[in-house]
């Protein structure tokens, strides 16, 4: 299910919290009863156009970035008791206003976002830095979403979503590679983003109760406190979708693979592996060769393929003697 | 396909317990049962699926079964809402 749609508001953009240089620095500094107001479009607009009167093409529903010339436009404004373009400019829904560098707006300004409801906020970034950021988490919040039944895990670094039936044996393999050195992601529930429309990035739903497994027969574990953090990871893009199935003895699996078979998620196209499950099948060592052999095509080398090559290249050499030898039979 | 709206009539929500349960009697069934809150779904076999929800008291929650015994498997899990879980 897509969950692009979901309402973002102000309130929520302040809340966010992004750490070290993905942290937005934002504070309220007035309209606060306008928190509530949505952002639909993931942009900013610098407004200096359209405080000096000219409201073609204005776009009023994105953040409205105040840097250090409009801030100066609007203190010149202000001096000459000019605030006809203020007042226009906050008949427009506007979501919010945002000014940087620390920069206090003027206390007319200030009036009059009150008056309207807008929220107006303040960082102590600079504009280009602060816009850059806030796109940057624009594209991560407004991506296309997709929660998934599945387990995530890290193995020898690629991300592996494992899918398949309840009871299938999802957790008790991603167990086995956590003892193995490898790490968890999420399990259970997969909350799947796409991002710049190429890259599908995992994590779990929640940061409070991730990290957690549940095991038949075992209850409840808690990964981080068992393994250490060592095994553990927060999010990470999905390379391989795996998909275990209960052995169906009717069914053709795949014994070469030299052809490459894709799903679709979020309109993106990842590798994909069918793996049947029979008791005395080792799935983790299926799934830790699978990873590296997935590396491996990625670095250029496509082992299956590699390896018909090799066997054609066989029969040509010995096609090519027998020619030769019954060519010298002749003589 | 069968679907039913649930509230969730205990006090403490469905924490582990009433998961467990939820989770256990869906496993009894062999239909594809999933819940759904709000714009999430998650599939009603699975125990850290369900307590991912954390639906509190008063969530409305949409139970969808598919597959040859789904009635009976929506049947089954609203009489578990039904009955608070045997809590409060």
């Amino acid at each position: 299910m897509d969950m692009a749609d979901k309402s973002f508001t102000v309130l929520d953009l302040l809340n966010l919290d992004l750490k070290g240089h993905n942290s937005l620095n934002l504070k309220c500094i007035s309209g606060r009863s306008g928190l509530s107001r949505k952002i639909n479009i993931p942009d900013v607009n610098r407004p200096g156009l359209a405080l000096s009167g000219f409201y073609d093409a204005f776009a009023p529903q994105r953040v409205q970035l105040f840097g250090r010339g409009e801030d100066a436009y609007l203190l010149k404004i202000v001096a000459e008791k000019n605030l006809e373009n203020i007042r226009k400019f906050f008949t427009y829904a506007i979501p919010c206003c945002v000014f940087t560098h620390s920069l206090l707006p003027p206390d007319e300004f200030t009036a009059l976002a009150e008056d309207s409801e807008c929220p107006v906020l303040m960082t102590d970034l600079e504009s280009t830095e602060f816009s850059s950021r806030l796109l940057r988490a624009f594209s991560n919040i407004f991506a296309l979403r997709k929660s998934m039944h599945g387990v995530f895990v890290e193995v020898y670094g690629l991300g592996i979503l494992i899918l398949g039936h309840s009871g299938v044996g999802k957790s008790e393999t991603a167990l086995e590679l956590i003892e193995r050195g490898h790490r968890l992601v999420a399990d259970d529930v997969v909350e799947i983003r796409c991002v710049n429309g190429n890259t599908l990035l995992g994590q779990g739903p929640n940061k409070m109760i991730s990290h957690h497994m549940e095991i038949r027969g075992l209850g409840i574990i808690n990964i981080q406190q068992l393994y250490g953090v060592g095994a553990i990871r927060e999010q990470k893009q999905v390379q391989l979708v795996v998909k275990l199935e209960e052995w169906d003895s009717q069914k053709v699996y795949d014994r070469l693979g030299t052809d490459e078979i894709t799903m679709d998620l979020l309109g993106v196209k990842i590798p994909l592996l069918e793996i049947p499950v029979k008791p005395g099948r080792n799935i983790p060592i299926i799934l830790e060769t699978a990873a590296m052999n997935e590396r491996l095509k990625s670095m250029g080398y496509f082992s299956a393929q590699e390896f018909n090559q090799n066997v054609l290249k066989w029969i040509e050499s010995n096609e090519a003697q027998a020619n030769y030898y019954s060519d010298d039979d002749i003589y | 396909m069968t679907e039913k709206l649930l509230t969730v009539k205990n006090r403490a929500g469905i924490h582990a317990r009433p998961a467990a349960l939820i989770a256990q009697t869906a496993n009894k069934f062999a239909a594809e049962i999933t819940i759904e809150k709000d714009d999430f779904t998650v599939n009603a076999k699975s125990i850290m699926g369900v307590i991912t929800m954390a639906a509190g008291y008063n969530t409305t929650l949409n139970l969808k079964a598919e597959g040859s015994d789904e009635e009976a498997a929506i049947q089954a899990i609203s009489e578990l809402f039904d009955n608070k879980f045997e809590e409060d």
